[in-house]
Parts: C-alpha cells; sequence; structure tokens
C-alpha cells in the first residue's frame, strides 16, 4: 500500500522514514546500474566522453562499466551494427542476467543512420533485442545519452513488482533467451525477430 | 620520376616477355597507367620495387573495378544483293545497306594499384590487372608477397568484387560473413528486399518500397 507523498515528507520531518519494498527495491536497482564494457562504432568515443570527469556518468551510479555480460545490467548500442556482428550482439545480450536494459544510442543502432541502404548494416538493433531508450543523433552528445540515462532510471523507478507490467526478471514466464540470427547466403535470417519488432506503421 | 612510357620501356628491358600496355585516360588529370598481363605481374612488380630509380616500395591503394558486359550498337554499311527493277526487268544489284549491328563486349574484372617511393619521394604509378571474365576465370596473381600492405585490400577485393587472389597468404572475406554468397560491389548484385519500413522514403528507396508492398510482402511502414 503506496504512503500518501504529504505524509510521507511529514513523518520524515519528525524522524519517521516510511516506504515500500517496490520503493527501496527500484531505487536500489536505478542507482547502479552497470552497463556493459562494449563500444560498436563512434558513438562509442562518446560514451567514453559521459563517462569521464567532465559528463561524469558516476553520477547516476552507472560508472562501473563491466567487461563481462555477466555482470552488467545494461547494454549500450553505441554503433553501427554490422550484419556480421549482429548475431555477437544479440548473444552478448542473452549471456546477460536479468534484470537487464538496452539502450540503443544513435542513428546507426537505431535505425541503421547513414548505413540504412548499404547492403551490410543492420537496419536498427531493436529488430532482435528490446530496446528500452532510443537515442537519435549522429553521435548524440553525452548530454543526450545522460538523458538517456535518466529516462531510463525513470522507467526502472515506474516498475511495479507484480501484476502484468512486472520486469521481465520477476515473470516466470517471460522470454529469457532471444533467438540469434542465422548468417546466412544473402542476408540474416529471419530477418528480425517477430516477437520483438512488428513493422511500425506510419500515420501522417 | 620516369614518364610512364619509360617506365614501359624500363619493364620490358627488364621483365623479358612482360607485356605492358598503357591504359589512356580522357579525364583532365590524364594520368596514365600501365596494364600488366596477369602471367608476368609479380615479375613486373618486383622489378618496380626493387630497381634503383624507381623504387615503388609503398602500394598505397588497392582497388577492385566491375567493369559488365556491355551491349554495343553500331551501324555498318553493307553490301548485299538487293531485288531491283531495272529498265522494266527484276534484277540482283548489289547496293550499300546501313544495318545496325549489336554485339556483346565482354565483361571483366579490374583491380588497379597506386604506387609510390617513399624513399625517392616520387607517385605514383598505376598498375591494373584484367580478369578473363566476370565469372569463372576471375584469377589474379596476388601482389602482396611483394607488397604486404595488399593483403587486406585483396582480400577486401576478393569480398566485395570476387577476384581469387592466387598466392595471397590467407585469402578469406573480410568484411562479410564466410558463407556469404554474394559480391557486394559488383553492379548485378541484388539487395536483399527488406524494404518493409522506411519512415522517411524517397526517390529509389520510395520505389523501392512500394515496390516490396506491391509484391505482397509484409510492410506497411511507407512515408509517403
Amino acid at each position: 500500500m503506496a504512503v500518501e507523498e504529504g505524509l510521507k515528507i511529514e513523518l520524515g520531518k519528525q524522524g519517521v522514514f516510511v516506504t515500500t519494498i517496490e520503493e527501496l527495491y527500484n531505487w536500489g536497482r536505478r542507482s547502479s546500474v552497470w552497463p556493459m564494457q562494449f563500444g560498436l562504432a563512434c558513438c562509442a568515443i562518446e560514451m567514453i566522453a559521459t563517462t569521464m570527469a567532465r559528463y561524469d556518468l558516476a553520477r547516476f551510479g552507472a560508472e562501473v562499466f563491466r567487461p563481462s555480460p555477466r555482470q552488467a545490467d545494461l547494454m549500450i548500442i553505441s554503433g553501427t551494427v554490422t550484419k556480421k556482428m549482429a548475431p555477437q550482439v544479440v548473444r552478448l545480450y542473452n549471456q546477460m542476467a536479468e534484470p537487464r536494459y538496452v539502450i540503443a544510442m544513435g542513428a546507426c543502432a537505431i535505425s541503421g543512420g547513414p548505413f540504412k541502404q548499404g547492403y551490410n548494416v543492420l537496419k536498427g538493433i531493436d529488430r532482435y533485442i528490446p530496446v528500452d531508450v532510443h537515442i537519435p543523433g549522429c553521435p548524440p552528445r553525452p548530454e543526450a545519452l545522460l538523458q538517456a540515462f535518466i529516462t531510463l532510471q525513470k522507467k526502472i523507478t515506474g516498475q511495479p513488482l507484480t501484476g502484468e507490467d512486472r520486469p521481465r526478471h520477476l515473470d516466470a514466464e517471460a522470454q529469457g533467451e532471444f533467438p540469434v540470427p542465422h548468417q546466412g547466403e544473402h542476408d540474416l535470417e529471419p530477418t528480425a525477430n517477430k516477437g520483438v519488432w512488428t513493422v511500425p506503421v506510419v500515420i501522417r | 620520376m620516369k614518364t610512364v612510357e619509360e617506365i614501359k620501356a624500363a619493364i620490358e628491358t627488364a621483365v623479358p616477355g612482360a607485356s605492358i600496355e598503357i591504359v589512356p585516360n580522357a579525364s583532365p588529370s590524364g594520368q596514365l597507367s600501365l596494364l600488366l598481363a596477369p602471367n608476368h605481374a609479380v615479375a613486373v612488380a618486383e622489378f618496380l620495387r626493387d630497381d634503383a630509380e624507381l623504387a615503388l616500395d609503398f602500394l598505397s591503394n588497392a582497388t577492385g573495378i566491375d567493369w559488365p558486359d556491355k551491349e554495343i550498337t553500331e551501324k555498318v554499311k553493307v553490301m548485299r544483293q538487293v531485288l531491283k527493277t531495272v529498265d522494266g526487268a527484276e534484277k540482283m544489284v548489289e547496293e550499300t545497306v546501313d544495318e545496325t549491328r549489336k554485339h556483346v563486349q565482354p565483361g571483366y574484372l579490374e583491380v588497379v594499384y597506386h604506387l609510390f617511393s617513399i624513399e625517392k619521394k616520387h607517385g605514383p604509378v598505376v598498375i591494373r590487372m584484367r580478369t578473363t571474365n566476370r565469372t569463372d576465370q576471375v584469377q589474379l596473381p596476388s601482389l602482396t608477397p611483394v607488397w604486404r600492405s595488399a593483403e587486406f585490400q585483396e582480400r577486401e577485393i576478393f569480398d566485395l568484387f570476387g577476384i581469387v587472389f592466387t598466392g595471397h597468404p590467407d585469402l578469406r572475406r573480410l568484411l562479410m560473413w564466410d558463407g556469404f554468397k554474394d559480391h557486394p560491389m559488383r553492379r548485378d548484385y541484388v539487395e536483399p528486399d527488406d524494404f518493409e519500413y522506411e519512415p522517411t522514403a524517397h526517390d529509389e528507396v520510395l520505389a523501392r518500397s512500394k515496390a516490396h508492398q506491391a509484391a505482397g510482402q509484409e510492410g506497411a511502414g511507407v512515408g509517403l
């Protein structure tokens, strides 16, 4: 049962701290999102800049870049995903433990960007794995990555622990492993994971 | 530096049996290049590298070109027997007639190397090699044993154009995966039909995404 916001502040003034398990749990999760240490292209340079002293991603509890997918919570797809690299990216995502999140950073990661009509570039990583936050830009500035990070933290804060909208790791039925695309003779097979990505409808 | 003609003469005296052709260049740069016959190419390359005066010790760039089969239409005057009425009687008369003839000039794959000399500070010297055709006889000698910097570039050409370099130490695809069958930089490459979602489609992309939908394929995300 949620405590009224006004009452909570009033109680706080009297030295009584009231919270819920959900709030505490999500506070802990959102304050220690450890990204995976991997970069794909030029966006990775901006990602590195974001972690350094000037922009300081550590302010949001995400300074620890883990070199192993087993220890990481967040995958930042920082750059162009080529069709040669896509199976490895999906495989790395599969190796991450729940709860796990994905930020698709930059034009290439969200749509293929300037290389969209090329023969070798995937038209957005959201065709194979679920993406939580998309950032446009080529490359996005560090502020944009910080904004995406704050958006992700808000998303984590808003996740209820029970019910339909609960996060995947609390749902025994949820899909845990995502099929790794096979490198076929002419293209990746299948060209998209239909369970994750359906063709969006453009309304004008 | 020696002119292209002088280099050609120097090669022909140094490498017996080598046939060199000067490829004309109509562009404003007028940069001529040397077309090497594949069977003597390695010997010629070694000469270019080791010759004291040329000393072309640096291969800066190797690139491929695809020349597809070209249909040439030309008008020819032909002598032909024609039935004609001359002075009231029908006769066979020889006459010149214009005739359009079409013939297909077979295509080939070409590889171009740009050579410089770091020692002598001159260059570039451009050399070329051509395959016999585009389908089965696509072998060319690798120049990697002569200039090590050709290794990755020849692998890239092998990947994207399908030229097979004999004598290359490690000829694998470079950019695409091993099971990939096409050569994307060839003119007749057919890209996979993945035009189901094109939010900002225009021109060629718009036409292709419309064709994708017309073919009854899934996809509704075309911005018009």
